[in-house]
């Protein structure tokens, strides 16, 4: 219990200083690329949901990040819907594209998946792409409104923005949180460990996947439709497969699998992606090397790799209070044994 | 008719390319039972090193090519090597990870090395000539003949060396072939070799007729995978039937359907195939 105090403890230090961050750190562009990384992580616990909890690598989700983005775009600059209506249906409209592709695809397994949705994700790039009259092709789209006013709260300015992108980041964690530690967190987990198993259990395995897999669309819709609401500037890259490539790394550096992983991952790899900017487009010299070492001798990632590091040292203070305890009994019974063969040799 | 005619030869070309490239996939999906996501690299990297070795080192094509060759599958043991052996016991997803983390090495290092612009390839065999009212250039005949050529090596390599059969039980099982006494490591790094020289033999010919540029391997490569899930994964004839398939309604769409969502039709199929048969068409382990 003394662990759970702490980690939220850790958890409410964490959220007041995202809260305070806009207040203390006065410069836009931090504002700005902290935006950015909450939107990209609210993307990662997408995909985190069904690869790390589900255990199947879906390579479609940039094209279904581009597919919530565009579709606000189109709805609220083409069809000049409100906003927050445009937002929903986005997201939406996203969800339903996944129920759809998830019910094909969920029938193929592992490799078989992996290249069907990276084919998927290649599809979708390639209409946005081709499709001039209605995503504006490679020229790309323009004019997207910022997200629009609820009540007395206003989203015009970045910091404004910064706060509404948080929230949502929040809600998508603790719905993660609520997800992962229950029952149906549980059956996914199952699923990723052993699909047969899962399934003689009794665990209806096709249901639980295809709901782990349009949850984790949706999650990713929602963040490509605060993307095109913050950004207001969309091309068909945010379709293609550096993309995915991004939203993997994030994953991997932070821990797949693990709550704070996509947080952890996202942050550094964008804070050092910063740092290298001198390098643009050549960045992938240094991260491609960097995922494979990593999957290779470090599958588990930053917040894997501490939870690991924190479950042996736990085990081995278990079994050293085990030792102590055993030799202290070993001590008293040969003791009694001595005491005993004293008093009858006495 | 004789535009007819015509997009077949072009199907035949584009499918003897496809075909090249899906055979080192399928070989190694046979052997190691990975999906090589960094087969596209490869195919790419063969392009850059010909182009190199011909414009730098002033090496005529076919040394080019063979040079090429040498340098790719050295490339692809080196991947085994370092990447594919450490992880043969990790979980199916880590593969495909490290594989995209190739990917994306490579494809930056090209762009480091060469830039990011298109260039062309000179060919020797840039000739048109035209055979019964068809008009092609030597290149293309080239390319059919050299694919055919290479696919029956590789058939009698395979069928008729102690080596290839080796490769073949290596496939069917791998303990097996350990017991048997096969060196598996070795079989496996010769594979690799196999695998990146038919990925960079295949991008030596087609690069004449297309560009040579960092992305060039992205559409080859996805194509791979649609021909080999087609012929089923780790089928060595269902490559070579696939890749022509691919090839044939590829260039029969781009005429007749709409050449701008050409490249969809590859994807299109896949989509299909899984949707009827989610374990590809010939679902069968190996060979």
């Amino acid at each position: 219990m003394a662990i759970l105090e702490k980690r939220r403890l850790w958890l409410a230090a964490l959220i007041a200083a995202a809260i305070l961050f806009p207040l203390f750190v006065a410069n836009g562009y931090y504002v700005h690329m902290m935006t950015i990384s909450f939107i990209w992580m609210i993307a990662v616990y997408g995909l985190n949901l069904f690869a790390g909890y589900t255990g199947y690598l879906s390579l479609a989700h940039a094209g279904f990040f581009a597919i919530g983005a565009y579709t606000l775009g189109i709805l609220t600059v083409k069809a000049g819907w409100p906003f927050w209506l445009a937002f929903a249906a986005a997201c939406l409209l996203t969800t339903l594209i996944g129920v759809f592709v998830g019910l094909v695809a969920l029938r193929t397994k592992e490799h078989f998946f992996a290249i069907y949705t990276l084919c998927v994700g290649y599809i979708i790039y390639l209409i946005i792409d081709k499709w001039d009259s209605l995503t504006g092709g490679v020229r790309g789209f323009i004019g997207i409104p910022a997200p629009a006013d609820i009540g007395p709260l206003s989203f015009q300015t970045p910091v404004a923005q910064y706060y509404l992108v948080l929230f949502f980041l929040l809600v998508v964690v603790w719905i993660m949180h609520r997800l992962v530690y229950s029952l149906t967190g549980r059956t996914y987990i199952a699923i990723r460990n052993s699909e047969e198993l899962a399934l003689t259990l009794g665990i209806s395995t096709m249901k639980n996947k295809l709901a782990s897999f349009v949850l984790s669309v949706f999650f990713t819709s929602l963040a490509g439709a605060l993307y095109a609401s913050f950004i207001r500037f969309l091309g068909p890259d945010i379709a293609y497969v550096s993309v995915m490539f991004d939203f993997l790394t994030y994953l991997l550096v932070g821990g797949i699998g693990t709550l704070a992983g996509p947080v952890v991952g996202t942050l550094l790899v964008t804070f050092l992606s910063q740092q290298l900017q001198f390098l643009q487009d050549y960045r992938m010299l240094i991260f491609g090397p960097v995922l494979t070492l990593l999957i290779i001798f470090y599958p588990h990632g930053i917040a894997g790799g501490i939870i690991r590091l924190k479950a042996k040292r736990s085990e081995a203070r278990r079994l050293q209070l085990e030792a102590t305890q055993a030799s202290a009994e070993l001590a008293a019974a040969s003791r009694q044994e001595r005491s005993e063969r004293y008093a009858k040799e006495g | 008719m004789e535009l007819f005619i015509q997009q077949l030869l072009n199907g035949l070309t584009v499918g003897s390319v496809y075909s090249l490239v899906a055979l080192g996939l399928t070989l190694v999906y046979g052997i190691l039972h990975i999906p090589n996501f960094a087969h596209g690299a490869l195919y790419m990297m063969g392009g850059y090193v010909t182009l190199t070795a011909m414009t730098k080192a002033g090496l005529p094509y076919g040394l080019a090519v063979v040079v090429s060759m040498a340098a790719v599958g050295m490339l692809g043991v080196l991947m085994e090597r370092l990447v594919f052996y450490p992880l043969r016991d990790a979980p199916p997803l880590h593969d495909k990870i490290a594989a995209i983390g190739i990917l994306l090495f490579l494809e930056a290092f090209a762009q480091f090395v060469w830039g990011a612009d298109y260039q062309t390839m000179p060919t020797p065999y840039g000739d048109v000539v035209s055979i019964f009212g068809l008009t092609l250039t030597v290149q293309r005949i080239l390319i059919i003949a050299s694919a055919v050529i290479i696919m029956i090596l590789l058939y009698l390599f395979l069928k008729k060396t102690f080596i290839g059969a080796s490769i073949i039980a290596m496939a069917q099982n791998r303990e097996g072939a350990n017991l048997v006494g096969i060196n598996t490591n070795k079989v496996a790094m010769l594979t690799f070799f196999l695998s990146g020289s038919l990925a960079a033999l295949a991008a030596s010919l087609a690069s004449p007729i297309n560009l040579v540029f960092p992305g060039m391997g992205h559409l080859v490569i996805l194509k791979a995978f649609v021909i080999i899930i087609l012929g089923g994964m780790g089928s060595i004839p269902g490559a070579i039937v696939g890749g022509y398939i691919l090839g044939f309604s590829e260039s029969l769409g781009a005429t007749y359907v709409s050449n701008d969502y050409k490249d969809i039709i590859a994807f299109a199929i896949l989509v299909i195939i899984l949707t009827v048969k989610p374990n590809g068409l010939f679902a069968k382990e190996g060979r």
